[in-house]
């Protein structure tokens, strides 16, 4: 399989504009005549399903909440990148392109980021529009502020809350195109597998999460908006819910995985408490604007942390990148954590934890501002702790959060399967080895609003508008494969909870396959899941019945998943040997203990073929080529 | 074993949970011991104790509605002990820790009440009616493109500031199942607040005020009747000042009516 990434040709600034005008047009008439089905209603998938239905197709938009607004894009914090200048702090599109390629270790396509910061600009026009209320200035114009990586301000935000306000965007012009019977809307379905008819995607499986019905749905095209595969780790920041099994089941079908080892563990988290935590939270990134991340120089010092005089704290990031300070990307700042953490320097009960102090911040600003600014932050860490934030530093720990790596798309987002799409985290396409911070809601949003709703229409004008019944032998076979995995769960009816499963497989994820790697770990790893997968599918305990709400029914089916997941990425950590961003491979680092990255051998896309259960997936390179930007050991000093 | 209580003593617990197979068959309380708590654990990670407990002895794990676990999705919900996501003011279930229980304590927990909240299982309720509210109108009519520069539209801080506060509302329901008469209209306002106070949503504002009336009135929710009980147990702090905007704007619409 020779993997065609279809980067259109010419200078990186005009490819976009030159693409935008060679792509097949859908004539408004014919628009109607094509459905589409969108899986998964965050950023990505509640703004491409809207704007599709805008546009005249038809719409079938599916999620597993009981509403589209509950998406987990609803928990992002901080902020949203737009290279708008608006600040006159130097800010530019290639700017913001560059830093993404650079934040991202050199491991994402230039073309592809390049768009991403292009569009960046017309986002910000299109929620405001919408209504979403970012914060303003007193002259009435858009407040911004920094984030780790950048060294302008050109984040746009909602207090902390403005993945929130960016969904309930979109979830209202998704509402608009329901009330016009242009998108038709599932909520509490759950997709369980891609149908495919003469090797083109024509529509999915699913099953309703309240009566269990199993049923089918045709369409001409499949946009996957279904988010990141984080809770492979069983605890992350992610949602309760969020899982892999849509883009898994696509993968089992024929889509490429790309770089599924490149997870994004997220430097400023609450700490595990203890062993019945179900997730982690986040603190937004924004804290590190002001808060300063320290430890006692001293190894085993257990003083409070207001006894522990200045001479004796090592504010570690501003020590050794003063450049970027406390604002190094999430990689390098969760690495310099676990660091002092494993020098014996970690603080708190479970001694893996740093501090991220406001004391100085306070004291410059005041109480007011610093709580005006963080206000909610400050009060959810008090909640969850029980402790004062604004009289003791926080304590922070790293933290599974956003996945880099995912189904293999081309420039279009198509994947290898002709017809299926995939937006959003679920695709691996813009952030390389490493997201920078708010980049995340950035992306899901260009996709959805400005890049699927051009690069499908060039799709669909080559297809023909006949549509598909639900009845065709592929679509029968698809429910009856969907049905039988379904009684094989129930049938099992072994003595070990799914939960318990599932943290086990964290653990091994977390341990072998998280902020630190090595091949001897990697290979352990590797044997003890197929280990755990042979028992889950011997010893799984599911109560109940398919024809109702059964909750550890569908957390099965997604563990199960996970299962077969977390083996392709240990295989992928396995591969790569070199550091990059997220990955960081112990046996690859420089004597300042930074990412060794080897170019010469590993500046490609790693995509995985699926061959079968318990075979060897096979690896397909995409070659990257940087024309615009030099490759150099990514410096933050 | 937060940083700073280490001294925090597990508590064993009697919970009174709501269970119900279906819509269409009755429900009631059953009663369970529960061991060992944490009062580190949030209310739900005590239910997901309660759950494995269950299912190890063979008794279908209890059913509730959750998500985010970060008190931002609206997905949770629950009755505690008669209040609408427990005790504690300003907080979601989910963020809801055991530190605010004690040693001994019995804990009843149910499902919204409310008529339009059809009851699926357990704790778990069909809230469809809030999204059908918001379809009503609840949005700006512009399609994806051509709209101006985001800096071309000013907008005071104080009216942004307050566009924001209506606009947290998560969509709990909690404000429907703490009110007598089971009335949506806080959540109806927030979002009716939101855009007639923002320059872009001035131009729907009479159509989308009597549309998403006339929708919360068709879906069984109740009239207000301004006892106040919705915005004290709101997790995310809506202000009752809201339904007042609301009423304004309704009044105004209804004179000057352009559904035509």
């Amino acid at each position: 399989m020779i993997l065609d990434s279809k980067i259109p040709e010419g200078p990186l600034a005009e490819k976009w504009e030159k693409h935008k005008f060679n792509v097949k047009l859908v004539n408004p008439a014919n628009k109607r005549k094509y459905d589409i089905i969108v899986v998964g209603t965050g950023l990505a998938g509640a703004s491409a399903a809207a704007t599709l239905a805008e546009l005249g197709y038809n719409v079938k938009a599916f999620c597993y909440q009981d509403s589209p607004r509950r998406a987990h894009s609803i928990a992002a914090q901080g902020g949203i990148n737009a290279a708008k200048n608006y600040q006159n702090d130097g800010d530019s599109v290639y700017r913001l392109f560059y830093d993404t390629i650079k934040g991202g270790d050199y491991r994402a396509r230039e073309a592809n980021v390049y768009r991403l910061a292009q569009v960046s600009v017309n986002i910000i026009d299109q929620c405001v529009a919408q209504g979403v209320p970012f914060a303003r200035e007193y002259g009435g114009l858009l407040a911004n502020r920094s984030f780790g990586g950048a060294q302008v301000s050109r984040t746009f935000y909602a207090r902390g809350q403005t993945g929130q306000q960016l969904l309930l965007g979109a979830y209202s012009a998704l509402n608009r195109q329901i009330a016009y019977g242009k998108v038709k809307m599932y909520p509490r379905t759950e997709m369980l597998d891609l149908v495919m008819v003469d090797g083109k995607a024509r529509g999915i499986v699913t099953r309703h999460l309240i009566t269990g019905k199993i049923e089918s749905h045709s369409a001409h095209a499949v946009i996957l908006a279904t988010g990141g595969y984080g809770n492979v780790f069983f605890l992350s920041t992610n949602a309760m819910g969020s899982n892999t099994t849509a883009i898994w089941r696509a993968h089992k079908k024929g889509a490429l995985f790309a770089n599924p080892c490149f997870t994004q563990i997220h430097p400023t988290c609450i700490p595990v408490s203890g062993g019945y935590q179900s997730k982690l939270t986040l603190m937004s990134e924004s804290l590190r604007n002001d808060g300063r991340v320290w430890v006692p120089k001293a190894v085993g010092d257990n003083r409070a942390p207001g006894q522990i005089p200045e001479d004796e704290r090592d504010y570690f990031l501003e020590r050794k990148y003063p450049s970027f300070g406390n604002l190094v990307p999430r990689d390098v700042a969760s690495r310099n954590a676990k660091l002092a953490c494993d020098e014996g320097r970690g603080v708190g009960t479970t001694k893996l934890a740093v501090y991220l102090d406001f004391a100085d911040a306070i004291k410059r600003e005041g109480l007011d501002k610093i709580s005006q600014k963080y206000g909610n932050l400050f009060d959810m860490y008090a909640k969850i702790t029980g402790e004062n934030p604004y009289e003791q530093p926080m304590r922070i720990y790293p933290a599974v959060h956003y996945t880099m790596g995912g189904l293999w798309v081309d420039y279009n987002l198509m994947t290898t399967v002709p017809g299926l799409y995939a937006t959003g985290e679920c695709n691996f396409s813009d952030h390389g080895a490493n997201r920078l911070g708010a980049s995340a809601l950035m992306q899901g949003l260009a996709d959805g609003y400005f890049v699927i709703p051009y690069t499908i229409g060039d799709y669909l004008a080559q297809n023909p508008t006949t549509r598909v019944e639900t009845s065709h032998p592929a679509f029968q076979e698809a429910e009856a494969k969907v049905q039988a995995d379904v009684n094989r769960l129930l049938s099992i009816n072994g003595t070990r909870t799914v939960d318990d499963f599932h943290k086990a497989l964290g653990l091994l994820m977390w341990d072998y396959c998280g902020m630190a790697r090595n091949a001897e770990g990697l290979q352990y790893a590797k044997q003890e899941i197929r280990k755990l997968r042979d028992e889950f599918w011997r010893d799984v305990k599911i109560l109940g019945v398919n024809e109702e709400l059964n909750i550890t029914l569908e957390k099965a089916g997604r563990v199960a998943d996970f299962l077969e997941l977390g083996e392709l990425m240990v295989d992928d950590a396995l591969n790569r040997n070199e550091s990059c961003g997220g990955h960081f491979r112990e046996e690859y680092q420089t004597p300042e203990n930074e990412a060794l990255r080897d170019d010469e051998n590993y500046t490609y896309v790693a995509a995985w073929e699926y061959t079968g259960t318990n075979q060897p997936s096979v690896l397909h390179k995409e070659e990257l080529t940087f024309e615009n930007v030099k490759l150099t050991q990514r410096s933050y000093k | 074993m937060a940083g700073n209580n280490p001294n925090s003593k597990p508590m064993n617990l009697t919970l009174k949970v709501w269970r119900q197979k279906n819509f269409q068959t009755a429900g009631k309380l059953e009663t369970y011991q529960i061991k060992d708590i944490s009062p580190e654990m949030s209310f739900l990670e005590m239910m997901d104790v309660l759950n494995e407990d269950l299912l190890l002895k063979g008794i279908d794990p209890v059913a509730f509605d959750h998500d985010c676990r970060e008190g931002i999705c609206g997905m949770c919900s629950l009755y505690i002990n008669g209040r609408a996501h427990g005790p504690e003011r300003g907080t979601t279930t989910c963020q809801l820790h055991m530190r605010k229980f004690s040693d001994g304590d019995t804990i009843t927990i149910e499902p919204w009440r409310a008529g339009p909240f059809p009851v699926l299982k357990d704790l778990c309720t069909d809230r469809s009616a809030l999204d059908r509210i918001q379809q009503a109108g609840g949005y700006i009519s512009v399609n994806t493109g051509g709209v101006p520069d985001a800096n071309e539209i000013p907008i005071p801080k104080n009216i942004a500031d307050k566009a924001f506060d209506a606009a947290t509302c998560i969509q709990c329901g909690a404000c429907v199942a703490a009110c007598k008469n089971g009335s949506a209209m806080l959540f109806t306002s927030a979002k009716v607040s939101q855009l007639a106070l923002l320059p872009q949503g001035k131009v729907e504002r009479k159509t989308r005020v009597e549309n998403m009336v006339a929708q919360m009135d068709k879906e069984g929710f109740g009239a207000c009747t301004n006892i106040g009980s919705c915005a004290a147990e709101c997790p995310v702090g809506i202000s009752l000042e809201n339904i007042a905007m609301l009423n304004r704007e309704y009044i105004n619409a209804s004179f000057t009516s352009e559904n035509v």
